[in-house]
This record gives C-alpha cells, sequence and structure tokens, in this order.
C-alpha cells in the first residue's frame, strides 16, 4: 500500500475554511434545537450542557491533533488550525453560558460560591478565562502586531486549558467511569509528544516554527508572511527566507 | 419501475416509536380490565393492587417513561439509559432473600411468602438524588418493619445491612474489567431509620411490578436519604450490631457518608446540594428548585438524629 502525505494533504486542502466552521457549529445548534424542542430526554439541560463541554473537549484534542500529524505522518491541516481553535473557545463559551444562564438562572451568588468553592469549576473557568487572549489574538494581525514568536508562546496556554479541560471532567463525575479518563489520555499523550519533542529536537529549525505559525494562505496575508518570516529568519540566523518556504504549507 | 427494498424496513420506521407505546398502553388498559393489564409494555409486569398512604405527596408525579429509562443502577453500567436497555436479563422471578443475624427467625425467605404477610401500599415520595436532580415516583410497597419483624431481630441487633444481587451474567458491569463499584453493591441503616414507617421496601411503581431497571423485583425505599441508599435487586437483609460497610462510602468515604440524608447545607465535597432540578420540569429551561431539608420530610425524621453533628455524620 502507498501512503502519500503530500497528496492527502493537497486533497483535504481543498476544503474550504468556512466550510468547517460550518460543520463545526452543527452538533451546537442540533443540540440547542433538540434541547427548545425538548427532546433530549429526562434531564435535558444536563444533556445540552455536557455535549457543548465535550464537543470543546474533542474540537481542543483536534487542534492539539495538527501538529503531531504533520510532524509524524506528514499530513498538512495547517490551514484549518485557526478555525478548529476558534470553534474550540466558541464551544467552551457556550457551555460556560449554559451553565450561567440555564442551569445557575444567573444567580451571581451561587455562581461565585461554585467559582471558589468547587475546583472543577474553579478549574473550567480558569481554562476558559486562558482560552480568550488566545482567540484574541487568532487573527493576522494580532501575529503581526506581536510577532511569531512571542504569539507562539502566548498560544502554548493552549496546553494548560487543554488539560484543565480534561481534568474539569473528571472532577464532576462520581466514580471513575471511563469517558473522562479516555479524553484525559488523549489529552496527557498529545502534550507528552510536545514535551518530548522539545526535549529530544532543540533547537528547531526556523523553517519549522515559521511553517508553524504560518495559519493559511488565503491572499492578502502576505504581510502577516512575512513579518513570521523575519522572525523566523532572525531566530535562524539567515538572511532572507528560502524560496521553498512560500510553496510548501 | 425497480423498487429496492433489499435493506428491509426497519420496524421504527412503520409506526413512531410512541405510537405503538400509545398503542399498547391502550391494550394494557384494555387487557387490565380482564385483569392482565402492563403500563409499561413491559412483558414481565404484572398489576399490583395497593390502597394509598397518608405519607404520599400530591406534587406533580415524574412520568412512567423518565422513572424507567433515566436512574442509575451501575450493575448495569454508570450511563443513566444503561440501566433500562441492559437489565432485560436480569431473571427477578423467582425470588429469595436471605434474612440473617441477629435474628431469632434467620431463614431463606421467598418473595412471594413474605409479600403474602403485608398489606400493600402506594406511597408517593420524593426520590432526591445525590447528583442534584429529583423526581417524584409513586412507588408500591410495604414497610421494611414488617419484614424485620417477622425475623424477630435480637435485642443486641442495632444496623440493618443490605446486600443486592452479585450475578455477572445477567448484570454486565459486574463483569467489568475496571468495576466502578466493589460488587455486591452494599447498604446500611441504623434500627431507628430501618423501622420508620416511611420506609419502605418497594416491589411496584405506577401500580405494577418494579422494571428490572429499577431493581426488581424489590428495593429499599428511604425518601429522606440521597437516592443511592435505596438498594435494589436485594439478596440479603442481614442485621448487625456494627455499622455496616457501604459501597458509596468504601468507594469515596470523604464525599459520601453513611448516613447520607439529604441536606441542602452540608454540600457534597465537589459540588452544591443547595439546589435540585426536578425531571421533567420544562426542559432546558428549567429552574433549579431549592432542597429542602431531609428532602421535606424533616417534620417526621429529624428527631431521629437530634443531638447529632449532620456536618459530621454526613
Amino acid at each position: 500500500m502507498t501512503f502519500d502525505s503530500k497528496s492527502i494533504s493537497r486533497e483535504l486542502q481543498r476544503i474550504p475554511v468556512w466550510f468547517v466552521y460550518a460543520v463545526g457549529f452543527v452538533p451546537a445548534v442540533s443540540y440547542f434545537t433538540l434541547g427548545v424542542m425538548d427532546r433530549l430526554g429526562a434531564d435535558p439541560l444536563k444533556v445540552l450542557e455536557r455535549e457543548l463541554g465535550e464537543w470543546a473537549l474533542r474540537l481542543l484534542i483536534a487542534v492539539l491533533t495538527i501538529t503531531p500529524l504533520r510532524q509524524l505522518v506528514g499530513i498538512n491541516l495547517l490551514r484549518y488550525r485557526r478555525a478548529v481553535g476558534l470553534l474550540a473557545f466558541y464551544y467552551v463559551g457556550l457551555h460556560l453560558i449554559t451553565y450561567l444562564v440555564l442551569d445557575q438562572g444567573l444567580d451571581w451568588a451561587a455562581i461565585w460560591a461554585d467559582i471558589v468553592k468547587r475546583p472543577y469549576i474553579t478549574i473550567g473557568m480558569t481554562s476558559f478565562l486562558l482560552l480568550v487572549p488566545l482567540a484574541l489574538t487568532s487573527n493576522n494581525a494580532a501575529i503581526r502586531r506581536m510577532g511569531g514568536q512571542a504569539w507562539a508562546r502566548l498560544h502554548k496556554l493552549v496546553y494548560v486549558a487543554a488539560a484543565g479541560g480534561a481534568l474539569h471532567f473528571i472532577l464532576l463525575v462520581k466514580a471513575w467511569p471511563l469517558e473522562p479518563l479516555v479524553y484525559a489520555a488523549i489529552i496527557a499523550v498529545l502534550l507528552a509528544y510536545r514535551l518530548v519533542r522539545s526535549l529530544t529536537k532543540q533547537p528547531r529549525s526556523g523553517r519549522a516554527r515559521s511553517r508553524e505559525i504560518r495559519p493559511d494562505r488565503a491572499p492578502g496575508q502576505l504581510a502577516a508572511r512575512r513579518g513570521e518570516a523575519s522572525v523566523a529568519t532572525a531566530r535562524a540566523g539567515v538572511g532572507a527566507p528560502s524560496p521553498g518556504q512560500q510553496e510548501r504549507t | 419501475m425497480l423498487i429496492r427494498n433489499s435493506r428491509g424496513i426497519p420496524s421504527s420506521e412503520i409506526t413512531p416509536k410512541h405510537v405503538y407505546l400509545t398503542r399498547r398502553t391502550l391494550l394494557a388498559g384494555a387487557a387490565g380490565l380482564l385483569g392482565a393489564g402492563t403500563v409499561t409494555g413491559d412483558a414481565a409486569a404484572e398489576p399490583l393492587s395497593a390502597s394509598p398512604s397518608p405519607f404520599s405527596t400530591d406534587e406533580k408525579r415524574t412520568s412512567l417513561k423518565d422513572v424507567t429509562s433515566y436512574n442509575n443502577f451501575y450493575e448495569f453500567g454508570v450511563g443513566k439509559d444503561d440501566p433500562a436497555r441492559n437489565a432485560g436479563a436480569l431473571t427477578a422471578k423467582p425470588w429469595t432473600v436471605k434474612i440473617d443475624g441477629l435474628v431469632n427467625k434467620p431463614g431463606d425467605y421467598p418473595l412471594e411468602d413474605l409479600l403474602k404477610a403485608v398489606s400493600v401500599e402506594e406511597r408517593v415520595y420524593r426520590m432526591r438524588c445525590v447528583e442534584g436532580w429529583s423526581m417524584v415516583i409513586p412507588w408500591v410497597g410495604f414497610p421494611l418493619a414488617e419484614v424485620l419483624k417477622r425475623a424477630d431481630p435480637l435485642g443486641s441487633a442495632k444496623y440493618v445491612a443490605f446486600e443486592t444481587l452479585k450475578r455477572p451474567s445477567e448484570m454486565p458491569a459486574q463483569a467489568s474489567l475496571f468495576p466502578v463499584l466493589d460488587w455486591p453493591y452494599l447498604e446500611g441503616l441504623r434500627l431507628d431509620e430501618a423501622l420508620h414507617p416511611l420506609t419502605i421496601l418497594a416491589v411496584g411503581l405506577y401500580g405494577e411490578t418494579l422494571p428490572n431497571q429499577n431493581g426488581a423485583p424489590f428495593r429499599l425505599i428511604v425518601p429522606w436519604k440521597y437516592g443511592f441508599k435505596g438498594i435494589k435487586s436485594i439478596v440479603r437483609i442481614s442485621l448487625v450490631e456494627k455499622e455496616p460497610p457501604t459501597s458509596w462510602n468504601k468507594q469515596a468515604p470523604q464525599e459520601y457518608g453513611f448516613y447520607a440524608n439529604v441536606n441542602p447545607v452540608v454540600d457534597h465535597p465537589r459540588w452544591s446540594q443547595a439546589t435540585e432540578r426536578r425531571i421533567g420540569e420544562s426542559g432546558i429551561f428549567v429552574k433549579r428548585r431549592p432542597t429542602l431539608p431531609f428532602n421535606g420530610y424533616a417534620e417526621r425524621v429529624a428527631s431521629l438524629y437530634a443531638g447529632m453533628d449532620l456536618k459530621k455524620f454526613y
């Protein structure tokens, strides 16, 4: 069997980014619609809350899978990383709004007591707050302004947020059911991969870094790309970006 | 024209589920006149005649569907719909319960024998789960005290220990490689709690024998305690001198005490117990309601705990 990662990448890249957003919002819209129709079983609010949270975890896992997929298998989905990351943030936000508005009925005293007294709420809320600056800087202007290196460093917060999300799930269930442990195990593997890689492959090449930051290849992002390239080259200590950089994705 | 029908037509396409369920209820209602009806559509269910009880609440009852499709019975899986899905294979008839320990008349009592000697009542009770949701359920049962008296406890008996069936061949989660709890499931009561008139052994709900997923053929109901105290499918009742081990307490002692009385001011370490969500109320726009001390039964049971620090004995 031949495995041609380049052609797989090429095929996958034909999917437009807007389509990722459109599909990404399907679970949220379906669950909310079913909820309004009272078709989510005996405790529909719990199902809505739980599903939005689980989708947030799945999307965080998806976004953390993009880099290992490229480094280990050669399938490049970097072009969609911003969309998947923002979707994860939106789902965490919807999960939080459901808790605040529908579950707690905006009873701020109860909510504050939860945040202070319940480790799972404290952790969940912290993870959400960690994702806010990442969502706000998920645009080319922010990358340009911050510079690629600082931007990449900031976005490492997603590791903490994902670990927090997994722990949040474990802490809210009785006993040790399998599902939260599976999410935690997958996230642990994805984070361990990065740790091992950073220990064994340091320092990383400037080119790899610049490829990693560049969000997609839409026209009008040349400036952002140039900005990254200069960061990357400064890091690598080379004068000009190599021509290959423009072709590779 | 070629009519393709190779996949067959699933029955769900011919008659929507709610229609055939309604149809079954109608049939069951008609059959009920002949003395053989079932509300649940469960072939094993049999009607029970029960007299009303002054202990019943007149609050709106949780639907039969929610009571029988949304509950915890970890022997069949940790999901709320697992019991309804997986409990079909449980053989609940015939059934014998061993009554032993500090009693004058120990023995293996067939459930049918026990039932002959008691008066069966309908008790509409609130049920508060430790997870923060609640229901109102019309149980059919009789006071546990009647059974205990029959076994004639010795003066030295201070507690009652209960044990659920352990039969991995019919209870799939008991055969799991990663058991959620130590099987068999164990529960216990202080003797005065066990003898309290509110404490019943339920053999049915909504006027019929108990569905497997709700703890067939009989289970404990202690309405002022969290639901997990209501041990299901009981095979053994032992009168003992010391506080017996209980499953959730063994699993997480700092979270689940022996007493497990419903108490809005004693939180679960990981979540608040101040409020609850009533199942089947207003869909996703349901408002939490305040949880009542002893689940609203304080007037009748608070005296059992006079002088006790309920924060310590949670």
